[in-house]
């Protein structure tokens, strides 16, 4: 339990002049669920894009499950079937019912029959409250429903890992509840997740540890009380009277 | 003065012309559909070769009037030994010239899909074919149906050009009858109502298509 799904050394990440990530290291064990909080601009979301590589980083190393991450397609394909992701826009695809959005990985990515994804897909919609919703196309749901299929997506491909990329960042305040609360259960069954949120809340109930990234860096990290309770830097103070 | 009864007689000729017509606005749609679907596919492939290919088609085709191809097709070709029949030669330089508009339209609509679609279709670690197939063609294709539409019916009106190169459609007809009874103006007119129809009727065929299409968005 205690290997290192995620490991990630001196990553350097930057767009034309602007350096985004300047030298992160970071380890994310097997079960742990990690909350990245910052301000925006300071790289927290370019670093989760980089775990699957959405984003190419510009130097460092990424190792998952040991491996390290190179950028043949194959080995790129591979890692993104076993690390699922939830975007703060949700982005199902909107053609598709949202059982069909849930069976597409399945059956694209994986091979699976038609059939046997059906009723994973199925089994994974009544996970997150929305079993009723199967034959519904995605514009008919809220948002925080949308959110919670997305969710279901991602967790169809079987993962031993999830991103959450702001997830709750896009809804009504009325709406996060229901997403936070999949996502805790999530947590309470022992996945692996790295969750960069702005909510504090749930950083400081869900996490086992918070990382607060600042200009690039991971200026502190540590378990959620600690971090919330007696800050060591000035920045993270700062922080943490701004956004509570 | 006008005397509209002088084309009674004539009315089937005519109505078999609009068949011809149809036949060849149908046809040349379809290939144009094909071409316009591998140039679009083209013009984003990492191959710059491919690209030029891709490229060159859509610039030549668009820049070029369609009665130029059209002649070059049917009168330029059996000089260098490929002779093709009226039709197919103008079902091949009509639906060549439309595939160079599809080619824009659908890489317009492909290019509307929101990026976030695709990161999406990525993280679940679909290939780039899949992604293309799977999630953002039968998106940009939704997104093109409107301007598609529109290209289908000026595709009708363009094969009147077809009689030029001795097609018997509805304008090659009319155009026959019109001489040899002296009535212009009554056959042009009627002519011309019959391909009111016709493109009327397309248009209210395609609002139905468009309509059935936007399922996911009701």
């Amino acid at each position: 339990m205690s290997e290192a799904a995620i490991q990630v050394i001196d990553l350097h990440k930057s767009f034309d002049e602007l350096e985004v990530l300047r030298g992160v290291s970071l380890e994310v064990k097997s079960g742990e669920v990690v909350a990245v909080i910052g301000s925006s601009g300071s790289g927290k979301s370019t670093l989760l894009r980089c775990l699957n590589r959405l984003e190419q980083s510009t130097s460092g190393t990424i190792l998952i499950d040991g491996t390290v991450l190179t950028g043949s397609k194959r080995a790129i394909s591979e890692i993104r079937r076993e690390i699922g992701m939830v975007f703060q826009q949700f982005n199902l695809f909107p053609h598709m019912t949202v059982l069909e959005n849930v069976m597409e990985g399945p059956i694209q990515v994986l091979g699976m029959p038609k059939k046997e994804a059906a009723t994973l897909a199925a089994e994974l919609l009544a996970k997150v409250g929305l079993a009723e919703k199967a034959r519904v196309y995605p514009r008919k749901l809220s948002g925080g429903q949308q959110q919670r299929v997305a969710i279901a997506r991602a967790l169809a491909m079987n993962p031993r890992a999830m991103l959450f990329d702001e997830p709750t960042s896009a809804l009504d305040p009325e709406l996060r509840g229901e997403v936070l609360q999949v996502m805790k259960q999530l947590a309470a069954e022992g996945m692996t997740m790295v969750v960069v949120t702005h909510e504090m809340k749930f950083a400081r109930e869900v996490a086992d540890r918070v990382i607060f990234m600042h200009n690039g860096v991971i200026e502190e990290q540590g378990p959620p009380d600690q971090l919330f309770d007696s800050p060591q830097s000035e920045r993270l103070r700062g922080f943490l009277r701004h956004v509570s | 003065m006008l005397d509209f009864s002088l084309v009674a007689p004539f009315l089937p000729f005519l109505l078999t012309g609009a068949l011809v017509t149809i036949e060849i606005s149908v046809l040349a749609t379809a290939l144009g559909l094909v071409l316009g679907l591998i140039a679009a596919l083209a013009r984003m492939s990492p191959f710059k070769p491919i690209r030029w290919v891709a490229d060159f088609y859509v610039w030549s085709i668009r820049g070029t009037p369609v009665l130029v191809q059209l002649f070059i097709v049917y009168f330029g070709l059996p000089q260098i030994g490929i002779e093709l029949g009226a039709m197919l030669a103008a079902v091949l330089a009509l639906g060549a010239n439309t595939g160079a508009y599809v080619a824009e339209i659908l890489r317009g609509g492909i290019l509307a899909v929101p990026a976030g679609q695709i990161e999406a279709a990525e993280s679940l670690g679909m290939s780039s074919a899949k992604v293309m197939r799977r999630i953002i063609l039968p998106q940009a294709f939704r997104l093109s149906i409107p301007a598609l539409g529109n290209q289908a019916v000026s595709m009708l009106k363009e094969s009147s050009l077809a009689s030029l190169v001795t097609v018997n459609e509805l304008m090659m007809v009319s155009q026959r009858f019109a001489a040899t009874n002296y009535a212009y103006m009554e056959f042009y007119i009627v002519a011309a109502v019959i391909y009111l129809v016709m493109t009327t009727g397309m248009s209210w065929i395609l609002g139905k298509i468009e309509f059935r299409m936007s399922v996911s968005e009701r």
